[in-house]
C-alpha cells in the first residue's frame, strides 16, 4: 500500500526531499546484511510504499510540493533531479509568487481557499498513482506561515475528502529560541486544528536533533542540512518496510494503519514522539559494535527517562513500583522523572534481530492502567539492516514524552497573548482573539490529559 | 518571487538611490554570471527590449536585454535628477518614470506635500499604477527620503498616503534620514515633525538613519585604514564605502560613502527575498515579527562587517565579533544604544556561510546582555541566505524595534518646541493653502502619543517577569 507525502513549506519541501533522498539510499544499500533476494523485496516494498515508476525507471516520488513562494521548490526539483537516482514528477507542485509571511491566518484564510481547487487537484492525481492508498503524510513547520496555517487547511481538507485513508502529520516543533518571533502563535493554532483533523502528530523538535548533531554526530559546524539529515534517518527507521508478523518473511503492507491502530487508541492523546539508536558518524561507526541487549536496554531508560538521545541519560528514574497506586495529579512544575506511556512501537532492524528480548518493555509499570500490555506494547522486525548500522532500533512512543514542550509552547503563548501583541497582524486576516482562546482551551486540555496519565 | 518598487524622492532620496541602483547592478552582475534574467533580478529591474517603441519591450526570460530599474524618480528641482541621467546610469532608468520640476520646495514642508502634492498627483498616480502593471506581483514600495527638507519631506510623505489608497495590499517601507542636531536647515524640525506624523499614520514599517551615525561609521573606518593598524588585512575600498564602479571616484563628496552603507542596508534587507537560503525571510515577514502592534514601526538598524578583509577563510572568532558588532552602539545606523534599552523584537538576517548552529551559538551567548519585554522574551527572528554580498564572505542585517529611538524623537520634539514657541520661520508654512497651526500642533501630539508608547514599554523594564495564571480546565 502506498503513501503520498505532502510537502509544505520552506521546511516540509527541505524535509522531504532528504526523506526520499533517505529512503532511496537505504533500500539501495549494499550492506543490507541479508540474502540478495531478501533485499529486492525490501526494495520492491519500500518503491511500492514510496515511489511510483516512469518509463525509463527512474523512481519517482510520491509526492505533492506545495510553497507559496517559489525558491526552495525549484531547489528541491533540481537536488533531486541532480542526483540522478529518484526524482519529482514533473507537474508535481504547486506554487506561488508571494509567500505567507510567517502569518498563520494568512496561510490558513487566504491561500487556504484561494488555492484549495488546484491543491486537492495535485493530491488526487498523485492519488490516482497509487494502487491502493494507505494514507498520508504531511511534513510541515509550525513555526511558519505556509507550513503551519496552509497545512492546516490542507489536513482538514483532507479529512474531508479522504475520510478513509489515514493522514500522519510530521511536525517540526522550532527552536525554542528565536527562529520566528510569532512562533508560539503559529503553534498553538496548527496543533489546535490539527488535533481535530490529523489521525496522529509525528513530533520532531528542533533542539533535540540539533544536540543529536552536536554531541552524537560531532558536526562542528551545524547547518539545516545536517539536521534535516538526521530527522529523514529517524523516519526511515520507522517507514522502511519490516516484517508482517513474527516468523514471517513477508513484508508488512500498511505500516501506517498498523501504527496508528498500535499508537493511537484514543481520539484524545495523538502525541508520537521518535527516538532511534544508534546514531552516530560514520568515522564513528566503524569502530563500534552492538548488542541488542545493550541497544533495548538504552532505548527502554530513554523512554523512561524522556531522554531525547542517547547521551546524558538519567539512569536513577526508575518505573513506579507496581501495585501502587498511581500518584494523583503530576505537577509540571516539578521535574517530571517517569514518563508514562500510552503505547510503544519499537521497529529493530539487523542481524540476530530474532534473538532480541524486549520483556523491558512489556512490563505493566510503564504504561497506563486503561491499557494492557499486550496491547500497549507492539514490535516490528527486519533482518535487513538499515543505512549501514549492523543493528538499530527505533521507538514512536505516545507518552509524555511532548508534554513538557507543549506547555511550555503554550505558556510562551498565552503570556505574549495577555499583551495582545502582534494580534492584528491575525484579526487582519480573519483570525481573531476567540480563534486564539479555542485553541488555548484544546491544547490545555491536552495538556492536562498527558498530564494525569 | 515577488517585485518591489524604490521611489525615490528629494535630493537626498535621489542620491541615496543612485547609490542602491549601481551596488544592485554589481551584485546581480556578481551573482549572475550567465546573463540571464532570472526571478532574483526581476526583483528589482525589468528586461526591456530597447528596439521595442513604446509599451511592449518587456522581456519575461531568457537573455539579458537592457535592464531598467523598477523606479519612479522625483523631485521638485531638476539638478539632482539631471545629473543621474547623464551620469553612467542613464540609461538604467525609464526617462517616462521622472517627475520633476524646476522651482524646489524651499526646505518647506508644506510646499511638498500641499502645493506640489496637489499638482503632481496624477502624474504620480499614472507613474505608480506603470511600475504595478509591470509587476507580476508587486509585494513592496521601498520609499527613500529624507526628513529635515522640502521636498523629500513633504512630497515624499504625501506619497505614502497616495499608495495607501491605491495599493493597499502592498508593503511600505520607508527609508527616512533624520537630521542631525547640526543640520544646516533650520526649519528641518517643522519638516520633520510634520512627517513623521504621516510616517506614523501611512508607513508600514520605517528605518530611520540619520547623518551623524553614518558620519561616524565613515570616520571609524578611514581611521582603522589610516592607521594601518590591521596591515595588510583591510581593503581601503570596499562595496560598503566606495561609489568605484560607475559612478565617478574623483570627486567623492563625503555623502557618496555614506549614501552607500544606506544603500547597503537596502541590499542586504531584501537578499533574503532575492536568493536562495537554507531559512528564508521574505519582507513580509519583516513586518509580521518586528511590528507587534502597529503604531511602532520603527527599526533601528545595523550593518556588519564594514570593511572587507583580506582572507577570506576567516576563523570563527571573527564571525562571532561581527555578531557582537551588530548590537554594539558604534555600528548602529541611528545615534541609538540599543543594548542598554528595551527590545520589543530583533531580527538577525545573515548572508554568506553561516549556518544554524553559528546563528545559535551567538545568540545564545548575546541574549544575557539584551534586555527583551516580557511577554517576548525570545523575541528573535533569523534568517541565512546562502549569498553573501559582493566583497564579503559573510554579512550581517539586525534590525531591532527597540526603545532606543524614543531619544531620537524626544529630541526633535524639543528642537521643534524651541522653534516652535518663538513661531519663527511659521509663516513661509502658514501662508501656504491648507496649513493652520493646527497641523503643528497634532503633529507634535501624535509624536507625544508615540513617545508615551514607549515611555510605558520602559516602565515595564523594572517590573519582575511573571508567568501568567493560565486557563485551567476541567478533566
Amino acid at each position: 500500500m502506498s503513501i503520498v507525502t505532502v510537502q509544505l513549506g520552506q521546511c516540509g519541501n527541505q524535509i522531504g526531499f532528504e526523506v526520499f533522498d533517505a529512503l532511496y539510499s537505504d533500500s539501495h544499500c549494499p550492506q543490507g546484511l541479508c540474502s540478495k533476494r531478501e533485499n529486492e523485496v525490501y526494495q520492491a516494498s519500500c518503491k511500492e510504499r514510496f515511489f511510483s515508476e516512469e518509463e525509463n525507471g527512474v523512481p519517482i516520488a510520491r509526492a505533492v510540493l506545495v510553497d507559496m513562494e517559489p525558491k526552495v521548490i525549484n531547489q528541491t526539483l533540481s537536488k533531486a533531479a541532480q542526483s540522478g537516482r529518484w526524482k519529482y514528477g514533473q507537474h508535481s507542485c504547486f506554487c506561488q509568487k508571494q509567500g505567507s509571511g510567517n502569518n498563520w491566518a494568512y496561510g490558513y484564510s487566504v491561500h487556504g481557499p484561494r488555492h484549495e481547487e488546484s491543491i486537492m487537484n495535485l493530491i488526487q492525481k498523485e492519488v490516482e498513482k497509487c494502487d491502493c492508498l494507505s494514507g498520508f503524510f504531511i511534513i510541515m513547520s509550525m513555526a511558519g506561515g505556509t507550513g503551519s496555517g496552509l497545512g492546516a487547511f490542507v489536513t482538514q481538507n483532507l479529512q474531508d475528502h479522504y475520510s478513509n485513508s489515514l493522514k500522519m502529520n510530521q511536525i517540526i516543533w522550532p527552536y525554542g529560541t528565536g527562529e520566528v518571533i510569532v512562533q508560539n502563535y503559529n503553534s498553538i493554532l496548527t496543533l489546535s486544528h490539527l488535533y481535530r483533523s490529523s489521525d496522529a502528530l509525528l513530533v520532531h523538535e528542533n533542539d533535540a536533533v540539533h544536540k543529536i548533531c552536536a554531541k552524537l554526530m560531532n558536526i562542528k559546524q551545524i547547518s539545516f542540512t545536517d539536521i534535516n539529515q538526521v530527522l529523514a534517518h529517524q523516519l526511515g527507521s520507522v517507514f522502511q518496510p519490516t516484517y508482517s508478523m513474527e516468523g514471517s518473511y513477508h513484508y508488512r503492507r500498511n505500516p501506517l494503519g498498523e501504527l496508528m491502530e498500535n499508537l493511537v487508541p484514543h481520539p484524545e492523546f495523538k502525541m508520537l514522539g521518535i527516538r532511534n539508536i544508534p546514531q552516530m558518524s560514520e568515522n564513528s561507526l566503524a569502530y563500534s559494535t552492538f548488542t541488542w541487549a545493550g541497544l533495548l536496554k538504552h532505548l527502554r531508560q530513554m523512554l523512561i527517562s524522556n531522554s531525547k538521545m542517547e547521551e546524558g541519560i538519567d539512569w536513577q528514574v526508575r518505573p513506579p513500583l507496581s501495585g501502587l497506586p498511581t500518584l494523583g495529579k503530576v505537577s509540571l512544575n516539578r521535574e517530571l522523572h517517569f514518563n508514562t506511556s500510552i503505547a510503544n512501537l519499537v521497529i529493530l532492524r539487523g542481524k540476530d534481530v530474532h534473538s532480541a528480548d524486549l520483556g523491558g518493555f512489556k512490563d505493566p509499570a510503564l504504561y497506563t492502567s486503561w491499557l494492557a500490555p499486550v496491547n500497549a506494547f507492539n514490535v516490528w522486525k527486519t533482518q535487513r539492516a538499515f543505512s549501514k548500522y549492523e543493528k538499530s532500533a527505533a521507538l514512536v512512543s505516545n507518552s509524555q514524552f511532548l508534554l513538557k514542550p507543549l506547555d511550555t509552547i503554550v505558556g510562551k503563548a498565552w503570556n505574549m497573548f495577555a499583551s495582545k501583541a502582534y494580534i492584528h497582524q491575525y484579526t487582519k486576516f480573519g483570525i481573531e482573539e476567540e480563534d486564539f482562546l479555542d485553541s488555548f482551551t484544546l491544547l490545555e486540555q491536552v495538556v492536562a490529559s498527558y498530564c494525569n496519565l | 518571487m515577488t517585485q518591489s518598487v524604490v521611489v525615490q524622492v528629494g535630493q537626498c532620496g535621489n542620491q541615496i538611490g543612485c547609490c542602491f541602483w549601481d551596488l544592485a547592478l554589481r551584485e546581480h552582475a556578481a551573482v549572475n554570471q550567465k546573463g540571464i534574467y532570472d526571478e532574483a533580478i526581476s526583483s528589482f529591474f525589468r528586461n526591456v527590449d530597447t528596439r521595442v517603441v513604446g509599451d511592449g519591450g518587456n522581456i519575461s526570460k531568457g537573455k539579458i536585454c537592457s535592464l531598467k530599474a523598477r523606479a519612479v524618480l522625483i523631485d521638485m528641482e531638476e539638478g539632482v535628477v539631471n545629473e543621474i541621467l547623464q551620469g553612467p546610469l542613464r540609461d538604467v532608468f525609464d526617462s517616462k518614470q521622472l517627475i520633476t520640476d524646476i522651482s524646489g520646495s524651499g526646505n518647506n514642508w508644506a510646499v511638498g506635500h500641499k502645493v506640489f502634492g496637489r499638482l503632481y498627483q496624477e502624474q504620480i498616480l499614472e507613474k505608480l499604477r506603470k511600475s504595478a502593471e509591470h509587476c507580476d506581483c508587486l509585494q513592496c514600495f521601498f520609499i527613500i527620503h529624507s526628513m529635515g527638507g522640502g521636498t523629500g519631506s513633504g512630497l515624499g510623505t504625501f506619497l505614502l498616503k497616495v499608495l495607501e489608497d491605491e495599493f493597499p495590499e502592498v508593503y511600505r517601507f520607508v527609508t527616512s534620514i533624520y537630521p542631525s542636531g547640526e543640520d544646516d536647515v533650520i526649519t528641518s524640525p517643522y519638516n520633520s515633525i510634520l512627517a513623521m506624523k504621516e510616517l506614523n499614520e501611512h508607513a508600514d514599517c520605517v528605518l530611520p538613519i540619520d547623518n551623524q551615525s553614518l558620519f561616524d561609521i565613515i570616520s571609524k573606518i578611514d581611521l582603522m585604514v589610516n592607521s594601518g593598524k590591521l596591515g595588510t588585512a583591510i581593503k581601503p575600498k570596499s562595496l560598503v564605502t566606495s561609489s568605484a564602479g560607475a559612478l565617478k571616484k574623483q570627486h567623492q563628496k563625503p555623502f557618496d560613502a555614506m549614501n552607500n552603507i544606506v544603500a547597503n542596508l537596502l541590499l542586504n534587507l531584501t537578499s533574503s527575498a532575492r536568493f536562495e537560503g537554507s531559512l528564508n525571510m521574505d519582507l513580509n515577514e519583516i513586518s509580521m515579527n518586528l511590528v507587534p502592534f502597529p503604531q511602532l514601526h520603527y527599526l533601528v538598524s545595523s550593518l556588519t562587517p564594514l570593511y572587507t578583509l583580506a582572507d577570506v577563510n576567516i576563523p570563527t572568532r571573527r564571525l562571532d565579533q561581527m555578531f557582537s558588532d551588530a548590537f554594539s552602539k558604534d555600528h548602529q545606523l541611528i545615534r541609538a544604544d540599543p543594548k542598554h534599552s528595551l527590545y520589543l523584537a530583533c531580527a538577525l538576517m545573515v548572508r554568506g556561510n553561516v549556518q544554524v548552529s553559528d546563528l545559535r551559538r551567538n545568540i545564545e551567548r548575546l541574549k544575557p546582555s539584551l534586555q527583551f519585554i516580557s511577554w517576548n522574551q525570545e523575541g528573535w527572528k533569523t534568517s541565512l541566505c546562502s549569498v553573501p554580498p559582493v566583497g564579503h564572505s559573510h554579512s550581517l542585517l539586525a534590525l531591532a524595534n527597540n526603545t532606543c529611538v524614543k531619544p531620537t524623537f524626544m529630541e526633535l520634539r524639543e528642537r521643534f518646541m524651541r522653534l516652535y514657541k518663538k513661531k519663527a520661520h511659521l509663516h513661509h508654512y502658514l501662508q501656504i493653502e491648507g496649513m493652520e497651526e493646527s497641523c503643528f500642533m497634532e503633529a507634535v501630539s501624535s509624536l507625544s502619543t508615540l513617545i508615551e508608547e514607549y515611555n510605558q514599554l520602559d516602565a515595564t523594564r523594572s517590573m519582575p517577569v511573571e508567568d501568567l495564571p493560565r486557563l485551567s480546565v476541567a478533566v
